[in-house]
């Protein structure tokens, strides 16, 4: 059974901290108190199961999956990468879903005022599942920047939001990537709510023009590591490595 | 023996509008297969969780999503013909998040003891920078509940009943009301796991 080994603490140092007054929002909605340090059981090493086989055929291309009267505008990209755990190990079969603004920085939503305009072709939302050896891709535009109310007039850096399931409740995760070179990243108070530079270098896609798409589409890499399981000597056989 | 080879990817907040990737049909999008992710049952005795997440000023938050995750009546994970998996919007009339699914059975706890009866559950928000997660228990289980591990892990006893639910009277289908407080005084236990 794939699941005996409890999973690696996580590595709080590396994430956000819930109260980031530099990110607004996180002041009102940050418990104030202790998180309540749990050894993981049956219900915390156990998680939902997806397949490729449930997925619509267009939802991993998000250039042509709301398509009306022509593809969506904008920078046409692939990204791919591998999903690996923290002991390297591919984590394959595992559901990824990825949500973004369009070309102009705007997100198809009724709570997005932005004046940048709505593209009729773009809805901004796909999905996909890793392969055997944990690796993924899907295509879509290159979302552009956009401005919020946080200090005044703060710009996020152009980004693709992902939420990835693992194999385990504990691997859950949801995050945000961002593109290699680009001067908002700095500048971000949202990236900033990471305490460790080398942490978001961790968020960072890498052009890869090795697998560029001659006359068609640029290429982004970007890995994930979601938590790896240890052994444990004692209290089971050792499992997970 | 292993050690980290590659560290975790870190966290960053869902943002505004997470409901466009995760219930793209609840935004406003197109919908597509698998939208009614909150409902995990239709057949058998089917329950109804439902709540609402309330911000540090009480007001609800309408802009997350909360994730369930639980056994079978019989206290199996992943067992056929029942995923144990669903997914919400918080977002309802009042902030109101609901499930549709079937009570969850006895699980083992690492040592072999019994858990009570017990569904996880996840948060996911703007504002939540990483995500939240907690457990919900049912009232009824009062024997199970004083005997849980993990409530026994809860120092303060009155923080243990932060994660019991509060059952609904009325008629149909059973409906227990877990509120949810991230801050303030009844602020629920959110564990580390």
């Amino acid at each position: 059974m794939a699941f005996d080994g409890e999973f690696f603490r996580r590595d709080r140092r590396m994430h956000p901290p819930a109260y980031t007054p530099g990110y607004k929002s996180s002041i009102l909605r940050s418990p104030r108190l202790a998180l309540v340090s749990l050894e993981q059981s049956i219900s915390e090493r156990t998680g939902p199961v997806f397949s490729a086989e449930h997925l619509d055929a267009l939802d991993n291309d998000l250039i042509r999956n709301y398509a009306e009267s022509g593809e969506a505008i904008g920078e046409r990209i692939i990204v791919h990468g591998r999903v690996l755990d923290e002991n390297a190990r591919p984590v394959a079969n595992t559901l990824i879903e990825v949500w973004q603004a369009n070309a102009s920085g705007r997100y198809r939503h009724l709570r997005d005022t932005y004046l940048a305009a709505l593209d009729p072709n773009f809805g901004g939302c796909g999905r996909c599942v890793t392969d055997a050896d944990g690796y993924y891709h899907f295509r879509t535009i290159r979302p552009g920047p956009y401005p919020w109310r946080n200090n005044g007039s703060d710009w996020r850096p152009a980004h693709i939001h992902f939420s990835i399931f693992g194999h385990a409740f504990v691997q859950r995760l949801v995050s945000q990537f961002y593109f290699e070179g680009d001067p908002l990243i700095a500048r971000c108070p949202i990236v900033a709510t990471i305490p460790d530079w080398a942490a978001v270098e961790r968020l960072i896609a890498r052009l890869d023009m090795e697998h560029q798409v001659p006359f068609d589409c640029l290429t982004y890499r970007f890995d994930i590591v979601l938590r790896g399981q240890r052994s444990t000597y004692f209290e089971n056989r050792p499992a997970g490595n | 023996m292993t050690s980290h080879i590659l560290k975790e990817t870190p966290s960053q907040t869902g943002g505004p509008y997470i409901h466009i990737g995760t219930v793209p049909g609840f935004a406003g999008l197109k919908t597509r297969s698998q939208e009614q992710q909150h409902i995990l049952a239709t057949a058998g005795p089917v329950i109804r969780i439902e709540g609402a997440i309330y911000d540090g000023t009480g007001a609800a938050i309408p802009d997350g999503i909360i994730e369930l995750w639980q056994a079978d009546p019989s206290g199996h994970y992943n067992a056929p013909g029942f995923k144990g998996w669903g997914r919400a919007p918080t977002g309802g009339p009042g902030g109101i998040w609901s499930f549709e699914t079937v009570k969850p059975g006895v699980v083992p706890w690492r040592d072999g003891r019994p858990q009570a009866p017990h569904v996880t559950l996840a948060i996911f928000a703007r504002g939540i920078n990483i995500h939240l997660h907690t457990r919900m228990y049912f009232p009824e289980d009062e024997a199970a509940l004083v005997a849980d591990p993990v409530l026994l892990t809860i120092e303060h006893p009155a923080r243990r009943r932060t994660l019991v639910a509060t059952r609904l009277s009325g008629d149909g289908m059973p409906v227990y009301r877990f509120d949810i407080f991230l801050q303030g005084d009844p602020e629920t236990v959110f564990f580390d796991i």
